[in-house]
């Protein structure tokens, strides 16, 4: 009896706790809402916004509903977090590499650029660019062309715009090669393994992802032109850009400071990552007649990725959550549009944040169940 | 195949080569020297292309000649093994050679040589450098925030006092070190609490909630000298009783007033602010983030399954969302939660807020140290007749802790480094006061000089902080 007391009752007591904290919090709130003449309910998201974002990549504007701005700001955080993820891994992996490089000077650079970068708060980084180095840039009017079809200016930066003819097409095209080259690696891997013949995979690969969408250009009937932004005159001393797609100075700065800022730790886990593998593996690999890229490749990296993947996966799920940092600069994203300004309009305080904060736990958990399916997939098969 | 012979330099040619080499390398060094430092073109007459490139054609050919294995001179084999270990090393170093000639006079120039530092207007700032005349006027907003000028004194008192307060840990004596972990635990953040509110804010202090406070405190003090056989039914009863006793037989009032000193004036929270804010803001999530973070973590590794449970949604409650969206809930959401006439500090509510999100992390950090401890240190303690909460205070934190000392330093980091994040709810911290200072009318245009400042400072305390914990974890480091 006594042995069954000590077991149940810190569980009962914890339990109450928790029960009487959140008992308390919905007490309240109740009363609260009632005084103040709220009603709870999911029931405003269907209504009319009535206000606008400056950016969206889907259509939008005052006469759609709150769950469109949602839609909205949902999609800009993640367009920011996937450019992020994408430019914060290739140059993390590069200064991660650099930093153990031989060469005393790139070696000190990268570990320069670690130290510095990391040491500095992310929104003091974001409005460092937003509001001091990206206001320094040219008015639309006096931008000159980088390559003869990018501008950037104050305004933003405005690059050409694909026009497509049949882009389904070269889609299609693009599909078929992958999945050829996965099929030719597949029986790549087999012919190595029962007549130990190799076939040169990386060469194909290359050869198919290029020729095949060429193919179809020139039999397929796709169209492929540029629209380049043309500057406009709006009044005499007002200029913009027409034409082409313009990225907002706000996106440049957030994804900017937050891949400058995210890249430094992927450095970190890269290095860690390879300075783990043994050198043993690595003499042992070269001694029995493999090429450094071989070593590099089938030796190192699976050993190393192991270790990288999952602080990687943190950084990543830093970044995606950091991205909320764009309230500060304005860019309209989910914290911004959603729980900025559909929350003033509203006033619905526990319905939007509690959306809010549902959307990014969403988030972060697909992100680390994506990476968890990819370490298990390369982890160690113990017999 | 001769011609490519002789073209390759090895020690039989050692001289010519050496000399020709070195020759070209400082050539192309000259040329982007003078070319950045004095703007002046020895390469002018070529086409601009050319020109533009020929530094680098001649560093490398120049480093390509030098390049010769064991020559048997020390500083040329070391120069080869650091930066000229093949062609693409050489073309990366001469780079950054480069980068760092090109980029040093614009830099130096803007931040010294062309920077205004005297005079207290902005007339001065009419070079194209920096104007540190900016911080100079503004410092005082930036390191205090709207905190009174007459008063700042007692901001820098506190401070100075909860320092010297803070380093007894260093002069304790083998005798006292027992108590540290008390001292520092319990009283020291006790007596800073006294310190910010008595001297810093200054107002009247009240004590929402103290019963349940001084309870809890009490117990645990009382409960330290309390055989562990009683200890489980001692936390069931006595805190509850305690409660109880103070609220109705000792205190009738809602809550304890603990007077103010006199003389001094109230400062509102919302006037605080500048970098004083940051420190005051990390102390106490600091101070509360480890304990919370300490016990989830048991939590989460402990045998009961409920406990687990909600521990673990804790922790990933508050790992998976953004801490300005923790920011908004407290600022919108939680007065909410509240009965009517209970109003809590913003200020507090921001602490509060870091804190529970710091601590999820701290949380995870700690489990990890946990589990990397070997069973045997678990079944060690238990087979000395050890309790659980023997065992973990004695045996297994001490060690796990002590593994862990890098990840606890990169969350402190991290939490520093969110403290700007408090703008959220009003609170203007540095970076805060930046902004509110680049919008004055009477000196606009500064923003540059404003976050370099404050990146420089961040980056000082920051990087200060990653090297004591370095060295934290080589003075800890045991040999296992």
């Amino acid at each position: 009896m006594n042995f069954k007391l000590k077991d149940i009752v810190p569980q009962l007591i914890t339990v109450l706790a928790v029960v009487l904290v959140f008992g308390f919090f919905t007490y309240n709130a109740q009363i609260n809402m009632e005084n103040r003449g709220i009603d709870f309910g999911y029931g405003f998201l269907s209504q009319e916004s009535s206000f606008d974002v400056q950016f969206s990549l889907i259509e939008y504007d005052g006469s759609h509903s709150y769950f469109r701005a949602y839609l909205v700001g949902l999609l800009n955080t993640i367009l920011v977090s996937v450019i992020g993820i994408i430019i914060a891994t290739i140059l993390g992996v590069i200064v991660g590499i650099a930093r153990l490089s031989p060469n005393y000077l790139i070696n000190k650079f990268a570990a320069f650029y670690v130290e510095f970068f990391r040491n500095i708060p992310l929104l003091l980084q974001i409005f460092f660019w937003y509001f001091a180095a990206l206001r320094a840039l040219p008015l639309p009017q006096d931008a000159e062309a980088m390559f003869g079809v990018f501008f950037l200016t104050i305004k933003g930066l405005y690059v050409p715009a694909f026009i497509w003819q049949n882009f389904n097409i070269f889609f299609y095209s693009i599909i078929a090669a992958i999945i050829a080259i996965i099929v030719i690696r597949a029986h790549a891997k087999k012919v190595q393994e029962n007549q130990g013949k190799q076939i040169p995979v990386f060469l194909i690969s290359i050869g198919l992802i290029f020729i095949l969408p060429l193919l179809s250009f020139l039999i397929g009937g796709v169209r492929l032109s540029f629209e380049v932004p043309v500057l406009k005159q709006l009044a005499t001393t007002s200029f913009i850009y027409e034409g082409g797609v313009s990225l907002p100075p706000e996106l440049i700065a957030l994804t900017l400071s937050l891949s400058l800022y995210t890249a430094t730790f992927i450095a970190e886990c890269v290095r860690a990552g390879i300075q783990g593998v043994g050198k043993g593996q690595k003499e042992a690999a070269a001694s029995i007649g493999l090429t450094p890229n071989q070593v590099l490749k089938l030796v190192i990296m699976p050993q190393a990725l192991r270790i990288i993947i999952p602080p990687t996966t943190n950084q990543y799920l830093n970044l995606t959550k950091n991205s909320s940092l764009a309230a500060a600069i304005a860019y309209p994203d989910l914290v911004l549009v959603f729980a900025g300004t559909a929350l003033m309009q509203t006033g619905k305080a526990i319905e939007i944040v509690s959306i809010t904060m549902f959307t990014y736990l969403t988030l972060s958990i697909s992100i680390s169940i994506l990476m968890n399916w990819y370490n298990k997939k390369i982890a160690i098969q113990e017999k | 195949m001769s011609n490519i012979n002789f073209l390759k330099p090895d020690r039989a040619n050692l001289n010519t080569f050496l000399y020709l080499g070195s020759f070209l390398f400082f050539i192309s060094i000259l040329d982007v020297f003078l070319n950045s430092f004095f703007r002046l073109n020895l390469t002018g007459f070529l086409p601009n292309f050319l020109s533009f490139l020929l530094p680098l054609i001649l560093g490398f050919v120049g480093l390509y000649f030098i390049r010769i294995e064991y020559s048997g001179i020390k500083n040329l084999d070391l120069l080869n093994k650091h930066i000229n270990t093949n062609n693409f090393n050489a073309i990366l170093s001469l780079l950054i050679i480069f980068i760092i000639i090109k980029s040093l006079p614009p830099i130096l120039s803007w931040f010294v040589i062309d920077a205004s530092f005297a005079g207290d207007t902005k007339d001065v700032c009419t070079g194209s450098g920096a104007c540190w005349t900016y911080i100079k006027v503004w410092m005082r907003r930036f390191m205090y925030g709207m905190y009174p000028n007459a008063e700042q004194w007692r901001i820098n008192l506190s401070f100075v006092a909860l320092v010297l307060l803070g380093s007894v840990g260093y002069f304790a004596t083998d005798k006292f070190k027992k108590y540290l972990t008390l001292y520092y635990v319990v009283i020291y953040p006790l007596i800073a609490f006294l310190f910010i509110f008595f001297f810093i804010s200054g107002g009247p202090v009240f004590f929402d909630f103290s019963y349940g406070i001084i309870a809890a405190i009490l117990s645990i003090i009382i409960g330290f000298f309390i055989p562990s056989k009683f200890k489980f039914y001692y936390f069931l009863i006595v805190p509850l009783a305690l409660y109880v006793i103070l609220k109705y037989f000792l205190f009738f009032e809602e809550y304890i007033e603990l007077g103010k000193l006199d003389g001094l004036n109230w400062v509102e929270t919302g006037a605080w602010g500048g970098l004083s804010l940051t420190f005051i803001i990390s102390f106490f999530c600091l101070i509360f983030c480890f304990p919370i973070g300490m016990a989830f973590a048991l939590g989460r590794r402990s045998e009961f399954p409920l406990i687990r449970y909600i521990s673990v949604g804790f922790i990933e409650f508050w790992r998976g969302v953004p801490l300005i969206t923790v920011l908004f809930m407290s600022a919108v959401m939680f007065p909410m939660f509240l009965p009517e006439d209970f109003f809590i500090d913003k200020l507090v509510r921001a602490i509060i807020a870091i804190s529970l999100f710091e601590a999820a992390y701290v949380a995870e950090v700690i489990r990890g140290g946990l589990q990397a401890l070997p069973r045997g240190q678990y079944e060690a303690a238990k087979s000395l007749g050890m309790g659980y909460w023997k065992m973990h205070i004695f045996v297994i934190l001490p060690q796990a802790l002590k593994l862990v000392i890098p990840g606890i330093a990169n969350t402190f980091l991290a939490l520093v480094k969110d403290t700007p994040l408090i703008f959220v709810v009003g609170l203007l911290e540095i970076v805060g006061m930046l902004n509110l200072a680049k919008t004055n009318p009477k000196w606009l245009g500064f923003a540059m000089e404003g976050y370099v400042f404050a990146a420089i400072i961040f980056w000082i305390i920051c990087y200060a902080m990653s090297k004591y914990s370095y060295n934290l974890e080589q003075k800890y480091k045991t040999d296992r």
